[in-house]
């Protein structure tokens, strides 16, 4: 049985002391993320793994929390860059979430038209919602115009943080930005709604890879930024399945709260079961346990 | 979310079929900034930021709802489940206080309200939003959307009590969505309706806490429930919500003094058993008693149940039988013009006090609240 591959990378001084990011440290993070995932020795033939040049394609951030708790639109462009380098054009990528107003809160230039790489959110006019309802499982949603006419992949860029309702929000809760009613989907700590719509053919099938931004961890009181909870865990947490990034990001949070005295999610009450419905015999989204998992950890 | 010039407003609103429905927004169409298709009456979603009422404050900007069963945790930044009601920083928003969707002038028995002012119009508005999400929803295009995905008009209570007035109609009604999660909206219209001699009148799943539901009951003139089925896997299963909560609302209905009738839409395979609708007639003549209306309606294909075919009309026809059966007086079928069962009949003489076909009135047997046969006394609000 093959393992899933995460590698987690991690420097000190990517988040300077000012806040702000280091975009050139970060750039070296996301490298060598792919390479070691990859086995490559250089990241544009890491990167080819997973794009070709004639893609369209989503880099889906989560802007939900504002600019201290949201994917960091450094990590996007430094994607985009990497993209750019084996030949997808800008204007087929697009960065987007649920709407343009909370991506320009967290700082990303919202750009239509114009040079580099699009983004704009599903709210933007003449994008919107699909016609044609999503009606699988437990799932009843319009998907975003952006995954269904405008994108043919997906490049997930989750925010690993806590989360009230489903315990932990990463790669897989990340599309709940995609459809037009998640407000449905919190019963049940969101499960197994988050892995039912993962398993939607249309988020299936266009999902390549993860780069998730564990630069700052929201461990505690998420998803909303609270500061007293936040930690700069200095990360990114890179993978092709979806299910095991989650994995890895579950025990992040877990090792960050055992650090600073707090129970772990599950005695918290918010152990992340749609992490391990995912991974179930119906789902077969990806690998939800240490053994199936082949961790790499390293430091920069 | 355009304030509209009156006349323009009624005028469009009585247009095409008598009212109107505004388009969502869920769709683009054009090139991305290359102009849209709103027109200049009507601009994308307002947002409303009016404090909602029914919540509490918990620790870390976290709020509980107390509107209605779900009871929903809300984190600063989220949204409840209904969609439409927003927590910004430990503070709870209803999002549509005076932003309808939808505005149309209908009979009342559209409603259905068969004993309420019959012949009557209502001005009838919705926003965006519900508590439940019935896999049938008839109208999910606004009820199961956010309110910034569908076209709104700035309409203030006082400007719709005007509209309804100036429309001739008799009440306003709260309709199509789920008139729970805009309660605040719903109030503030009822009380500047009956300034004006305009009545309110609720159409409503019923699914609300005691409290709001009893002030709720204060503050209208009459309430259709949408009493969705007598099991609790149906409630569950197919409109992600609870059948006891919707029981204590019909029992506080039947405590008070104000006038409701129910509908029960029979989905062929789901709700349609003999056995629990006889339950449920036995349960609502001892709990409601036998003067209730009760509509069974019939099911279209739609939403996510559009694997399922229309309702026989001899299923609904057992349906009404069955109730009848059980001793309910006022029993009709709704959903299938021209049939027998859309009429009044008197439970002393049998004899038709209201003929209907469709929303239309035809024949009316009715004196001073009184069968015109037998001079039985037919209970309803009828002037």
């Amino acid at each position: 049985m093959s393992k899933s591959k995460v590698v987690v990378v991690k420097s000190s001084g990517v988040i300077r002391a000012s806040g702000k990011v280091n975009t050139r440290l970060l750039a070296q993070m996301v490298e060598q993320g792919l390479c070691r995932l990859t086995s490559e020795s250089s990241s544009e033939d890491a990167i080819r793994h997973y794009f070709s040049p004639k893609d369209k394609v989503g880099l889906k951030v989560n802007c939900l929390a504002g600019r201290m708790a949201s994917t960091h639109p450094e990590i996007a462009l430094v994607v985009a860059g990497q993209l750019k380098a084996i030949g997808v054009k800008e204007k087929n990528m697009i960065m987007w979430d649920r709407s343009s107003r909370e991506l320009e809160e967290v700082g990303y230039s919202l750009n239509a038209n114009g040079d580099g790489p699009r983004c704009y959110g599903t709210d933007a006019q003449g994008v919107g919602y699909s016609q044609d309802l999503i009606n699988y499982r437990n799932i009843g949603s319009l998907l975003s115009r952006i995954m269904e006419s405008f994108t043919t992949v997906q490049l997930n860029l989750p925010v690993l943080k806590d989360h009230s309702l489903s315990g932990v929000t990463c790669a897989l809760k990340n599309y709940f930005g995609a459809v037009h009613n998640p407000n449905k989907y919190h019963d049940d700590g969101c499960d197994p709604f988050i892995a039912d719509l993962n398993q939607v053919p249309q988020i299936r099938e266009q999902q390549r890879l993860v780069v998730c931004d564990a630069l700052r961890v929201q461990y505690n009181g998420g998803p909303a930024y609270h500061p007293q909870w936040a930690e700069n865990f200095g990360g990114i947490v890179v993978g092709d399945d979806p299910v095991a990034v989650d994995f890895v990001g579950y025990q992040i949070i877990d090792r960050i709260r055992r650090g600073h005295g707090l129970p772990s999610l599950e005695k918290a009450g918010r152990k992340p079961k749609h992490i391990f419905t995912a991974a179930d015999g119906q789902h077969n989204l990806g690998k939800a346990s240490l053994e199936e998992i082949d961790l790499v950890e390293t430091r920069i | 979310m355009d304030k509209l010039d009156r006349r323009r407003f009624l005028k469009c609103s009585l247009a095409a079929a008598g009212g109107m429905m505004l388009p969502r927004v869920l769709s683009g169409g054009s090139i991305l900034g290359s102009g849209g298709d709103a027109s200049a009456s009507v601009a994308h979603a307002g947002l409303s930021q009016v404090e909602a009422r029914y919540y509490k404050k918990l620790e870390h900007k976290e709020i509980e709802c107390e509107l209605c069963p779900r009871k929903c945790k809300v984190g600063d930044r989220e949204r409840g489940y209904c969609g439409c009601r927003d927590n910004q920083n430990g503070t709870y928003y209803t999002l549509v206080h005076s932003y309808p969707c939808s505005a149309n002038v209908d009979p009342i028995e559209k409603k259905p309200l068969f004993h309420f002012l019959p012949g009557t119009k209502a001005f009838s508005i919705a926003t965006a939003g519900c508590n439940l999400n019935c896999k049938f929803c008839q109208n999910w295009e606004i009820s199961q959307v956010r309110p910034e995905q569908v076209r709104t008009y700035h309409l203030p209570p006082e400007e719709i009590a005007a509209y309804a007035r100036e429309s001739g109609s008799r009440s306003i009604a709260y309709t199509y969505s789920e008139p729970i999660d805009f309660y605040e909206y719903m109030l503030d219209c009822a009380t500047a309706g009956r300034k004006r001699g305009i009545k309110s009148v609720v159409i409503t799943a019923g699914y609300i806490n005691h409290e709001p539901w009893l002030e709720l009951i204060r503050e209208v003139d009459a309430i259709k429930v949408d009493f969705k089925a007598f099991t609790e896997d149906f409630y569950q299963d197919i409109c992600h919500g609870k059948l006891k909560p919707v029981m204590d609302a019909l029992v506080d209905l039947a405590r008070s003094n104000i006038w409701y009738e129910l509908v029960y839409l029979v989905v062929p395979t789901l709700n349609d058993d003999s056995n629990d609708i006889r339950r449920m007639s036995k349960w609502m003549v001892k709990e409601l008693g036998s003067d209730v209306p009760i509509h069974f309606t019939r099911f279209h294909p739609m939403y996510l149940l559009k694997n399922l075919p229309p309702t026989p009309v001899s299923t609904l026809e057992k349906a009404r039988n069955v109730a009848l059966d059980e001793g309910m007086n006022f029993v009709y079928v709704g959903n299938v013009s021209g049939h027998e069962g859309e009429h009044t009949y008197c439970p002393g003489c049998r004899q038709v006090v209201i003929k209907r076909v469709g929303y239309r009135i035809i024949q009316m047997n009715l004196k001073d609240g009184k069968c015109s046969f037998c001079r039985k006394a037919i209970p309803g609000v009828w002037s």
